[in-house]
């Protein structure tokens, strides 16, 4: 057995109904006030404010770009979110209206959503959005090589790819709706962290379910155990389908509570979303003037 | 257990939102009783939370609402006369209980309230061409004015009038393609709740009524400044004091109000109501050869 599969082996199963029920015994926290409009900025610059449509217009992706930096123009306190996640075509337009801002750039790569193409056009796919400017790279995992059991193939593309991506920060998209198990999420965290993922990601947002309370977790619990074995620190970026202020307050809470207060930091969280921008500026609204507003007071992406 | 050796089975008076029938997520409820002061209910005490959840449900249903057929939201509210119609005792007794008087008078206003229904109904398709117009202009175009709804629209309903001065409130603004949230009558809310039984089996989408039930204080004030309500109805606020304060809230994002004088609900409306919730959109069009 080669040194990978010994780990992988050795790793301890997911007790499932527990840690549905650490998750859910979690959410129910409630935050208020000081702390809410603490957790709300928070939020705000852990947003990887995404768009991947096959609908995409240069145009699209300039609006997003401006929104990103500043979310909302009326009020100059309100941060920037941390990055743009776009497709690599979009990646010139995006960068050129980023410049300067210190939002990052992110880039979906390596065949994305799928993942099913040879590995030198992922390689190609990979180092032309580095050139163009993107300064983070997402890339999914080969699910059809990990679920038939080929883990060397998976550790070996994403160490391929990330010499790729050079400077660019690498974020592993383990797709976790279609890995089936807690314990595939366990193992693909542990196999994405040794092959030299920067961030692990749950998914693509293009399969359901996407991210979920129970997988982040299980997640941030591999982050925190691999670094007290390595010392290197893994960031986490739950995406798809966290769309209210309410669901982005439970995942911080988990953080804090699971990996600890080291990742409450954009640098090493992040939320994949579109329309959850809207939800905290909405909140922070509301905590600003007292009463409660609407989309009419946010702007249409 | 009752005299015939059955399980009383009581009923739960709940909320309406979004077509489906929560309780208040504060957990709470308070006591109603009726004329008499015997003890009728536990009603849902909403809260603020509840008011916003509302507003949520009645803006995700209202462009679907409006865009749906005159003809057919006409045909919906006639759906619901039919469903109240068999429901006739089982209001004529809650409003009885609620109101006092005889078994006579409280038939009477059930009567008179699902003649409202049907009347608000006629009315679906003929208020753009009431109130829209061809205006008459000095160059080779279409000029036409025609009515739209207002939107999501706060009603305070009538306190002293739980059944028949609810539905006078609430037919009005929802034929034309708006959506509302319902804040029932405090001391008198079970027919409401049962309005709402009628509602979500009469076709209406999910979202376009929601009732709540509770205390008017309480729950008012959010209603009132809440930035995604564009119109309120004070008719159920007899206080003038918290009147004057929901207009001011109200004005901060222009929302439309309506504060009417006292109104007897048995006589035949006028078209105010139908005319507050709607709001003239005039467009120019070419006249071709």
């Amino acid at each position: 057995m080669t040194e990978l599969s010994t780990l992988l082996a050795g790793l301890p199963g997911v007790d499932q109904v527990g840690a549905e029920q650490r998750a859910a015994s979690l959410a129910t926290r409630s935050i208020k006030t000081s702390a809410k409009a603490w957790a709300i900025d928070l939020s705000i610059r852990m947003v990887d404010l995404t768009t991947l449509e096959g609908a995409d217009t240069p145009g699209k992706v300039r609006t997003l770009c401006a929104k990103a930096i500043r979310p909302e123009p009326s009020d100059p306190t309100c941060p920037s979110t941390a990055a743009i996640c776009v497709y690599p075509s979009m990646v010139p337009v995006a960068a050129a209206a980023l410049k300067g801002s210190g939002v990052h750039l992110a880039s979906v790569a390596t065949a994305f959503p799928s993942g099913q193409a040879p590995l030198q056009v992922k390689l190609d796919d990979t180092r032309a959005a580095v050139e163009a400017g993107a300064d983070e790279i997402d890339m999914v995992i080969s699910r059809g090589a990990f679920l038939a059991g080929d883990y060397q193939h998976v550790f070996d593309e994403i160490v391929a790819i990330k010499e790729a991506c050079g400077k660019a920060h690498l974020k592993v998209i383990l797709e976790t709706g279609e890995l089936g198990t807690y314990d595939n999420v366990r193992k693909a965290s542990w196999l994405a962290m040794r092959a030299g993922a920067d961030f692990i990601k749950t998914s693509t947002g293009k399969v359901a379910p996407a991210a979920t309370l129970p997988v982040t977790m299980i997640m941030l619990e591999a982050v925190r155990d691999f670094r007290e074995l390595t010392g290197r620190q893994v960031g986490v970026k739950p995406a798809g389908g966290i769309k209210t202020t309410k669901d982005a307050m439970k995942y911080l809470v988990v953080v804090n509570e699971v990996a600890g207060p080291d990742w409450l930091d954009p640098d090493w969280f992040r939320f994949g979303a579109s329309s959850l921008l809207n939800d905290l500026l909405m909140q922070r609204q509301k905590l600003a003037t007292g009463h409660y507003s609407g989309p009419d007071y946010v702007t249409v992406d | 257990m009752s005299e015939t050796g059955r399980i009383a089975v009581r009923k739960t008076y709940k909320l309406y939102v979004g077509g489906k029938f929560p309780r208040s997520e504060s957990g709470r409820s308070y006591l109603v009783t009726g004329a008499d002061g015997t003890v009728l209910a536990n009603a849902s005490r909403s809260s603020r939370k509840d008011v916003r959840d509302a507003v949520v449900a009645a803006r995700a249903a209202q462009k679907g609402w409006a865009t749906a057929t005159a003809y057919l939201r006409g045909q919906i509210l006639y759906r619901a006369a039919e469903m109240m119609e068999g429901r006739r005792a089982q209001f004529a007794e809650e409003l009885r209980a609620a109101e006092g008087g005889s078994r006579k008078q409280a038939e009477a206003r059930v009567d008179a309230t699902i003649d409202r229904w049907v009347w608000y109904a006629g009315w679906a398709d003929k208020v753009p061409q009431v109130l829209g117009n061809g205006n008459p202009v000095a160059g080779p175009y279409f000029n036409l004015s025609s009515p739209e709804p207002t939107g999501v629209v706060g009603v305070i309903a009538p306190q002293h009038a739980p059944l028949l001065g609810l539905v006078s409130a609430i037919a009005p603004a929802i034929v034309t393609g708006n959506t509302v949230v319902v804040i029932a009558s405090e001391k008198m809310p079970l027919p409401a709740v049962t309005l709402g039984e009628v509602l979500a089996t009469s076709d209406f989408p999910g979202g376009v009524v929601n009732i709540l039930t509770g205390h008017t204080g309480e729950m008012a004030p959010h209603l009132a400044s809440h930035a995604d309500v564009n119109g309120l109805d004070l008719t159920g606020v007899d206080d003038p004091e918290l009147a004057r304060t929901l207009e001011a809230a109200a004005a901060d994002n222009l929302k439309r109000v309506l504060r009417p004088a006292a109104e007897d609900f048995l006589a035949e409306p006028t078209l105010k109501r139908l005319r507050t919730w709607t709001e003239t959109k005039t467009v120019w069009h070419p006249a071709g050869v």
